[in-house]
């Protein structure tokens, strides 16, 4: 056997590509749990098209999945993969371009045909001519080796070969020091009833781990060491599974039902699927005939004292529009969830994007304010939904809860919390009457208000005495009958504006991560931007500079001390994936100069280039010059 | 005119799970403070007499019923009835109480609704509420028009109406509730006058009885944009020709003295009008609005004019068992919440814990 040499890294960032038919995401999301379970942190970033399966071979049809890992604190699945490796021709060819220098290829040799090769675009074989001196290239024939290994279970080629995702994980996990035991075990899970795939996908698996212990192909393996994290309990957790963890504690926190109405839509989808599996928490899952019809029912449920929540995407909320109206007028709880993708229209169902900030603002007729809050990472998605319930509960209102498409399937370790540290949410039903009357008896009114809050009384159906109307006219104070007094009017939409700025007493005041004390530059950011964001600000102050971050959970009322914040940095940055709104309402409210870092490719921020942003904003604004190469004069702490 | 009132054996009751009192109601009780403010001579009063008359015979508490409407004149519904009510946006009544009706299995849930609002803007909600079969009544108030919006056509109006909106005649087909609930398979599908009080009341005795959802078409008059649309049906002198009476287990003759009736079409297999004297009694068709096959009440509700309403089946079209989405979509919450003893923390500690995990101490 060769002795194979050990060389320790603090990070890598891989990248698995290959045809939509590859079981790619499979393959990097098996390589995330291995890692996770070894206790380094991670950072994850699938990328695939929206169709199911394009013509195979081709560059549409390609799906990746990147994983970034390390034995520190990471925020994001990286810019640029330390390792590519490429299960066919239109794999490496899209993925390319986003290599560095001295990377490392491994490529399946066995699709480098020259249909496959024209396919893609190739008019010569990369792997012959010298177009990838620059990169550490490794050919290996993983579908040949793969069809080999499991020759023994009498499987069709075609079969055999589709285990070759399988080789090339066990490879990249020996490569990588990655604990097997888990995805053997998910193997024997997922493959229980077929005796022979399951054989054979174990078989490959081990067969690639084998192959770089005992070939000369691959001299060196890497050692990561865990991260150190604060101690407790974790698991690998995806925004979609968090979110719909979210509203599963939402439920048993309030004690109300869940009741879900949802049409199907990417990156949604998945929290209607989770949420259908727990029906043993008295969750309702309602798969509705249109977006309208899911909101409708969560309306209704929510009238006869469930949470009534409903799941979507950008173009959902468009949809859904006049029924978000009819729930900010009959004040009803409700949370609207929408994992934005790529717009507008169909724009790009696969993709993130942060585009729906205005939509979610004003994007309905009349003067009709709506609570909006935004998670920062996958985990995170598990607390923003605790807090919207918590919002929309006890203000008596629907909320608006923005993830996006690198959210909903990015995952990252999550500390698992403690069921006693989740918030209570009292329902606080009206059970009486509460408006007296001069001959000493009470009678109903649903319109008349909490003086703390101005929440109006949630009576349910099936509550004696509390029988009353509500609906889209508008309503008189107090007593709620239709009223078309323009004072009252006047009143009415300054009371629902007013109901919702209070949400801000309740928020604790903004942290502001400014170790220094002397920067002059922040970076506002709001939902997913949160870790690309804290990565550029890590770089920057790494080589020496100052710079202040914060970052917004509630983005409808602002914190109330995020006025007075702004005014103490020269400049403010705003880094969107969005044309600049969050920029619109910062201005709009504050009169502040915000600067926009903005980019709508479909992805997430880059850490590298905001490092760049970032750097020529603290250039201006302390008129020095910035270089971030430069190794750092004066240890910032 | 009678019908069947009650439901056929063995067929749960629409309101088996609603609280009852013992407490005598009156019509009083259900009126809400509220002024009435349809335009005078409204059909729609006619039928709010009705039901707030009819309520009382449930004998359900008032607390526990839910009237949910949408946009349009008949809209204004729930705010005169002293019950739980919402009035809604345009078109999706029956999606907001399906919410309530699976949300709350104690509940009677009540839709009113008019052509357009369950028709036009809301149809894709009505065929999916009745082929669900929600646990509901729905009220579809027709007067083959747009009254709220000032008179344009609707989608029940007749070929070439001139309206606002159609100076030259509308050149819309029009649609045949009866015939777009059947084909939506609806469990109950019925249709009646809002003038004749006993026909009405008896329709919604059975429509709430029934476990499902229960779909009634009322012909109902607007003075105002479509005045005497439905005159052929009430008029003394043309009525017993113009209404084809649906009675279960009873043949369908109609016609002054029974002088016609319904017999089957060889040619078509559907059905046709014949003078009794010439195909004699024997001949006729017995109603039967519990076959489970649709297409006789299909047959029969295409008897109806799409253009001015010379001729109708008034009655109870079908009225069938099928098991409702809300008592199922209960069954399995029910089953599962069974199977996983426990406090919902400690559950929700087992859930939030479970698959791969690791320990950082």
């Amino acid at each position: 056997m060769v002795s194979k040499q050990v060389k320790q890294l603090d990070r890598v960032i891989i990248r698995f590509a290959g045809d939509s038919g590859d079981g790619m995401q499979l393959t990097g999301d098996r390589f995330t749990q291995e890692s996770a379970a070894f206790g380094n942190d991670l950072s994850t970033l699938p990328n695939f098209p929206a169709e199911i399966r394009a013509p195979q071979g081709t560059l549409p049809g390609v799906s990746s999945f990147q994983v970034h890992f390390a034995d520190h604190d990471i925020l994001t699945p990286g810019d640029a993969p330390d390792v590519l490796v490429a299960m066919n021709p239109a794999a490496l060819r899209a993925n390319l371009g986003d290599l560095p220098k001295g990377a490392t290829i491994i490529v399946d040799t066995h699709d480098f045909t020259a249909r496959n090769l024209t396919k893609a675009g190739y008019t010569a074989n990369p792997l012959e001519d010298d177009s990838l001196a620059e990169h550490a290239l490794h050919p290996v024939d993983l579908t040949g080796l793969t069809v080999a290994a499991v020759k023994e279970f009498g499987l069709s080629r075609k079969d055999a070969a589709r285990a070759k995702n399988m080789f090339a994980l066990g490879l990249l996990s020996w490569m990588y020091g990655r604990p097997v035991d888990s995805t053997i075990a998910f193997l024997e899970r997922r493959f229980a009833k077929v005796a022979d795939i399951r054989d054979a996908n174990i078989t490959a698996f081990k067969s690639g781990w084998n192959f770089g212990e005992t070939t000369e192909t691959f001299a060196v393996s890497y050692e990561i060491k865990p991260a150190p994290m604060p101690a407790g309990t974790y698991r690998n957790i995806t925004g979609n599974l968090a979110l719909a963890y979210g509203l599963v504690a939402s439920g048993v926190r309030s004690g109300l039902p869940v009741f879900l109405g949802s049409y199907p839509i990417t990156p949604a989808s998945d929290i209607l699927h989770e949420l259908s599996k727990h029906k043993a928490f008295g969750i309702t899952t309602f798969q509705a005939e249109d977006e309208i019809a899911g909101i409708g029912a969560a309306i209704g449920a929510s009238f006869a004292g469930s949470l009534g929540v409903t799941t979507t995407s950008g173009p959902g909320i468009a949809l859904k529009s006049e029924a978000i109206g009819l729930a900010v007028m009959t004040e009803l709880p409700l949370l609207v969830i929408d994992v934005q993708r790529g717009g507008p229209s169909t724009g790009l169902p696969t993709k993130t994007e942060q585009a729906d900030l205005l939509q979610a603002m004003f994007g309905r007729n009349g003067e009709a304010p709506v609570p909006i809050v935004a998670p920062q990472s996958p985990g995170d998605c598990f607390d923003a939904a605790l807090e919207a319930t918590r919002i929309a509960v006890t203000y008596r209102t629907p909320v608006m809860l923005l993830s996006d498409g690198y959210l909903a399937n990015g995952s990252e370790p999550w500390r698992i919390p403690e069921i006693d540290d989740l918030p209570t949410i009292d329902p606080d039903f009206a059970t009486a009457a509460n408006h007296p009357l001069e001959d000493g008896e009470s009678d109903f009114w649903p319109y008349l208000r909490d003086e703390e809050t101005l929440a109006r009384p949630w009576a349910v159906p099936g509550t004696p005495g509390l029988e009353h109307r509500i609906g889209g006219l508008e309503k008189g104070d107090g007593h709620g009958n239709i009223s078309y007094d323009p004072a009252n009017h006047d009143f009415m939409v300054r009371t629902r504006q007013a109901k919702v700025d209070r949400i801000a007493d309740s928020l604790p005041p903004m942290e502001v991560d400014d170790p220094s004390g002397q920067a002059r530059v922040l970076v506002l950011g709001w939902g997913s931007t949160y870790g690309p964001i804290g990565a550029g600000v890590r770089r920057v102050r790494k080589a020496g500079y100052h710079v202040a971050q914060a970052h917004l959970r509630h983005l409808n009322p602002f914190p109330k001390d995020l006025g007075e914040i702004l005014k103490r940095y020269d400049k403010v940055l705003v880094p969107e994936m969005n044309l600049g709104q969050l920029s619109m309402l910062l201005r709009a409210k504050y009169l502040v100069d915000a600067v926009g870092y903005n980019h709508v490719r479909g992805l997430p921020l880059k850490a590298a280039e905001l490092a760049e942003a970032i750097g020529e904003l603290v250039a201006q604004a302390e008129g020095v010059d910035v270089d971030l190469t430069a190794p750092a004069e004066e240890a910032i702490s | 005119m009678t019908t069947n009132e009650l439901p056929f054996p063995g067929l749960r009751s629409g309101v088996e799970l609603v609280p009852t009192t013992d407490t005598p109601q009156t019509g009083k009780e259900f009126t809400s403070d509220q002024e009435v403010r349809w335009c005078p001579g409204c059909g729609d009063y006619a039928v709010l007499k009705a039901v707030q008359g009819f309520l009382p015979e449930l004998g359900l508490r008032r607390e526990n019923i839910v009237f949910v409407s949408g946009i349009g004149c008949s809209s204004r519904f729930p705010y005169y009835l002293d019950t739980y009510g919402m009035h809604s946006i345009h078109g999706r009544a029956p999606s907001i109480a399906t919410g309530i009706a699976t949300a709350r299995e104690d509940l009677s849930v009540w839709v009113v609704t008019g052509d357009g609002d369950a028709l036009s803007i809301g149809g894709n909600h009505l065929i999916h509420a009745l082929r669900r079969n929600v646990n509901m009544t729905i009220l579809l108030f027709n007067n083959r028009i747009y009254g709220l919006t000032k008179g344009q056509y609707s989608p029940t109006s007749e070929p070439g109406k001139i309206t606002k909106s159609t100076p030259m005649g509308s050149v819309d087909h029009p649609f045949n509730p009866v015939s777009l609930a059947l084909g939506a398979e609806g469990s109950f599908v019925a249709r009646t006058i809002d003038s004749d009080r006993k026909h009405l009341t008896s329709v919604l005795s059975a429509a709430a009885a029934h476990r499902g959802t229960s779909f009634v078409e009322i012909y109902q008059n607007c003075p105002i944009f479509n005045d005497g649309a439905f005159d052929a049906i009430k008029n003394n002198d043309t009525k017993a020709d113009a209404i084809i009476p649906l009675l279960h287990g009873e043949p369908i003759r109609f016609g002054v003295e029974g002088s016609k009736g319904l017999i089957r079409d060889g040619k078509t297999g559907g059905v046709k009008i014949a003078e009794v004297a010439d195909v004699g009694e024997g001949a006729l068709l017995v109603h039967d609005a519990h076959n489970p096959d649709p297409s006789t009440a299909f047959a029969i509700s295409r008897l109806t004019d799409s253009g001015y309403l010379n001729q109708s089946p008034i009655g109870i079209f079908r009225q069938v068992e099928r098991p409702t989405y809300d008592d199922q979509a209960r069954a399995q919450i029910g089953t599962a919440t069974q199977a996983a003893p426990g406090a919902p923390d400690e559950r929700l500690a087992a859930l939030i814990g479970g698959g791969d995990t690791w320990t950082v101490v």
